[in-house]
């Protein structure tokens, strides 16, 4: 599976770190009550298809990108920096 | 019909001709009193134990594919009850109790061999935890021994023991540990939920839960709708799909597993062994093969089947600990999927329609619970109480906080188990 950073281009999946659904990007409110931070931190769509996820290029510019994937066939469609990318 | 070896003889005697198929293959029925979505390893035995311990015969098992062909046959059979946290250390000591009883209650054979189960470890610290882990074990009521160094070169003399960067120091050995051959676990469930009037119906995809009023009331399948009061649903990575049929959201993200087979080889590696300084543990089957395998890849997927720098890792790990398999050619590699749950721990609940019930996140642990969550998810189903021995594995502790169960400390969050 590679990647492409839209600072570095296409590169080996081994320098990036997944860390899961983009919904991460959508914090709710500090008082937003139980079921908004339980969907938030734990509940997940867990879709058998296309997704996007948020991964950590560690290893290369050091970006957070919204990745959109195929979890089924692991194509990777696009990616895009998580500044970018509106809620 | 029983299996004896006055009848493997008669049979060899005869040309085998007497063998018959040991589940049937019956279309379903229009109703059932429970039905079970998913037959695998779990599923299965949650119906046999239904039938068994509760008398609950007219009851369904459906399988959208064939019995044996999920997680159940793609594992490294390893069994094991070295758990450390209230609630799964009186889980998975239950369960290997059953493990050690399985064959006589199903009158088939696993080949479960207790061969002894060593983790190893490799500094101070890993030694300290080992022996707190131990002492957890042997509290429980389970075996557990600290090997030193010595000790570990006795058991696995193979060992590299010159590897000055991850150095040996001992290793946690748990003689009751081992391995079993995984389809007959299965096979030997779907026999014995048969025989008690089960109706095993493979090829039969669920598409979707029919609820009414808050109350489950069937399934709606490839082979038409089934009526049925109680519906379980059991099918490990796919939880979150059929979940949503019942419109919930679960604690779960499915990841892929990979394992690994060699070429049959004569006997060399008699326990199951783990590495403590790389993700990587390995067993030799009855047929000679090493059966090995790694850590998850570490991202969602639905692909039955990994991406390469697991494989590396597990080969680089394999050839640290033990370059004498080096050799030997890997035939196989395949990926199982996980329903990993945010603290790495199973849920067998209710939920929240009622009639409904659902027994998911054994996320890489799942072969070696497969009598102990059958016979607890069966008692959930029957009785509508929680089972003692899996009493905290609720599916709100991750909303509440509440009894989390992080067995490997690294925090209860979705992309760190």
């Amino acid at each position: 599976m590679r990647i492409t950073c839209p600072n570095c281009g296409e590169r080996d999946r081994r320098e990036f770190y997944y860390q899961g659904d983009a919904l991460a990007l959508g914090r709710p409110a500090d008082d937003a009550g139980l079921d908004d931070w339980d969907d938030y931190l734990h509940n997940r769509d867990n879709p058998a298809g296309d997704t996007r996820d948020l991964w950590f290029h560690e290893a290369g510019c050091g970006a957070w990108l919204v990745v959109e994937r195929n979890t089924v066939t692991h194509a990777v469609h696009a990616a895009t920096l998580a500044e970018k990318v509106k809620r | 019909m029983g299996y004896s070896g006055f009848r493997v003889i008669k049979e060899g005697l005869f040309g085998q001709k007497g063998w018959k198929p040991v589940w049937r293959d019956p279309d379903p029925k229009a109703e059932y009193d429970a039905i079970i979505i998913g037959g695998g390893g779990h599923g299965l035995s949650t119906a046999f134990y239904l039938a068994k311990e509760h008398g609950m015969t007219n009851i369904a098992v459906l399988e959208k594919s064939y019995i044996g062909g999920g997680n159940v046959g793609r594992n490294t059979t390893i069994v094991r009850a070295n758990y450390f946290l209230p609630g799964n250390s009186e889980f998975y000591s239950h369960s290997l109790k059953m493990w050690e009883g399985m064959e006589q209650e199903l009158n088939y054979n696993v080949m479960h061999s207790q061969r002894g189960l060593i983790n190893l470890f490799h500094s101070d610290g890993q030694r300290d935890a080992f022996a707190r882990r131990g002492n957890a074990m042997i509290n429980q009521g389970d075996d557990a021994i600290l090997l030193d160094r010595d000790g570990v070169r006795e058991h696995l003399p193979y060992l590299d023991f010159d590897n000055v960067r991850f150095p040996i120091y001992g290793g946690l050995y748990h003689p009751r540990g081992g391995s079993a051959r995984h389809d007959a676990v299965a096979w030997g469930y779907a026999r014995g939920a048969d025989q008690r009037g089960v109706d095993i119906i493979q090829n039969c995809e669920v598409t979707g839960i029919d609820i009414e009023g808050g109350v489950v009331k069937g399934v709606q399948t490839t082979r038409g709708a089934i009526k049925a009061k109680k519906v379980g649903i059991v099918v490990a990575g796919r939880s979150g799909q059929v979940a949503a049929m019942a419109g919930m959201r679960l604690p779960i993200e499915s990841h892929v597993l990979q394992a690994f087979v060699t070429e049959g080889l004569k006997p060399v590696i008699d326990h199951v062994v783990s590495f403590g300084m790389g993700h990587f543990y390995i067993s030799q089957s009855d047929k000679g093969g090493l059966v090995f395998g790694g850590d998850i890849d570490f991202y969602s997927s639905y692909a039955a089947r990994g991406n390469l720098p697991m494989k590396e890792h597990v080969m680089d790990a394999a050839m640290t600990l033990m370059p004498v398999i080096g050799k030997a050619k890997v035939l196989r590699s395949w990926g199982g999927i996980m329903d990993m749950t945010p603290d790495g721990s199973p849920i067998i609940d209710k939920t929240p329609t009622e009639g409904l019930f659902i027994d998911c996140g054994w996320c890489y642990g799942g072969f070696k619970a497969v009598p102990g969550s059958g016979f607890s998810f069966a008692h959930l189903m029957a009785t509508g109480h929680h089972h003692e021995a899996a009493a905290k594995f609720r599916l709100d502790r991750f909303r509440s906080g509440a009894g989390l169960m992080d067995e490997e400390g690294t925090g209860s969050q979705h992309n760190l188990h």
